[in-house]
């Protein structure tokens, strides 16, 4: 077996917990869709060419509203931007790739895979060269799984019209918390997502799910506020030692 | 497929990928300041946490239930502390769940 090869598998292997969390998600996404009145092959049709989860979650919930399509894919839009901030942060270990790699890893970015990834690119343990390989692997494993979930709830969507009340989309929160807590081991990390989680509650009735993208912009700087008191109290702490 | 839905999934597709693809196609055009390099740390946690807390809080997608009845709030409040405790995803996702049906279950004949 070839080095390439087994970073791949490797990648697809570290993925099979959140393709465990996608399951349930992508099977109520598929019934969900044909609950709201989208043709099976546009159902597929979306999860083969746009691969964004809660994007696609939003967009058939706006479709049964009866909202027009500007409406739709400007909130696609502000949902998606999210992926810009995984991309900046995984372009450092991207750009020295050709296009014809960026391009394929770009499509296929999705919240599960960049966890995986970052974490797997940031472990100094394992050499640099195939760890594209392992990005590669990680992708196909949930784009694979996403669209089998998706078939699998259309068809289902069909036979038992009551699924999309079962409660499968907490599947979606265990996972991100299982993805997130572990993470929450410094001060500036728990800041982070503390205020996050009051940003994105208290902004929550702004439209095209603003709060989402503003909620992350605050944790965020917060995180980086947090950090930098954090390393002038150490030094403070230092100087009195002295 | 309805010119509607062509119309849907190339722009959803498209927007999609442009967001995606940006700052991987300039590359070795793009640099960041150490500033930038330090806040991109804390876009997991960030990003992931605000969809988490109003998934929980608000079921609905409406209003607050901060109640015993709600069992998304119930089952994320114990996938936390699995998540704290083991930090093993699949015993998050598989305990969380357990949880969660659980939960709604009994509430039903409790509340």
């Amino acid at each position: 077996m070839s080095a390439r090869f087994q970073a791949a598998l490797h990648g697809a292997r570290d993925t099979i917990p959140m393709l465990v969390g996608a399951l349930p998600f992508g099977i109520i996404f598929g019934t969900l869709a044909v609950a709201s009145g989208l043709s099976l092959g546009a159902t597929l049709a979306m999860s083969l060419l746009v691969f964004a989860g809660s994007a696609q979650f939003i967009a058939v919930s706006l479709v049964a509203s009866g909202a027009g399509l500007a409406v739709i894919l400007l909130t696609t839009f502000i949902v998606n931007l999210r992926h810009m901030l995984y991309s900046a942060s995984l372009l450092p270990f991207v750009r020295h790739l050709p296009q014809r790699w960026r391009v394929p890893l770009a499509f296929w970015l999705t919240d599960e895979s960049y966890a995986v990834v970052q974490h797997h690119y940031h472990d100094a343990q394992t050499p640099m060269t195939h760890k594209h390989w392992y990005f590669l692997g990680s992708c196909l494993a949930m784009y694979s799984n996403w669209f089998a979930c998706t078939l699998t709830g259309a068809l289902l969507g069909h036979a038992l019209p009551g699924m999309a009340g079962w409660g499968l989309d907490f599947a979606m929160v265990a996972t991100f918390i299982g993805i997130v807590v572990p993470m929450l081991r410094t001060r500036p990390m728990l800041v982070a997502a503390l205020v996050a989680a009051v940003v994105a509650l208290v902004a929550h009735p702004l439209p095209y799910k603003l709060g989402l993208m503003l909620a992350a912009l605050l944790g965020v700087a917060a995180g980086v506020v947090a950090e930098r008191l954090n390393a002038r109290e150490r030094l403070e702490v230092a100087d009195e030692q002295l | 497929m309805s010119s509607f839905e062509v119309a849907l999934i190339a722009g959803m597709a498209l927007i999609t990928f442009g967001i995606r693809y940006v700052l991987f196609a300039a590359g070795h055009r793009v640099r960041f300041s150490p500033l930038v390099s330090q806040a991109l740390g804390y876009v997991p946690v960030a990003v992931l946490t605000a969809i988490i807390v109003p998934a929980m809080v608000m079921p609905d997608g409406q209003r607050w239930q901060l109640s015993l009845d709600n069992a998304y709030l119930i089952g994320g409040l114990i996938a936390i502390l699995i998540a704290a405790r083991w930090r093993n995803l699949l015993a998050t996702i598989g305990g969380g769940m357990l949880a969660f049906f659980l939960w709604r279950w009994l509430a039903q004949g409790l509340f």
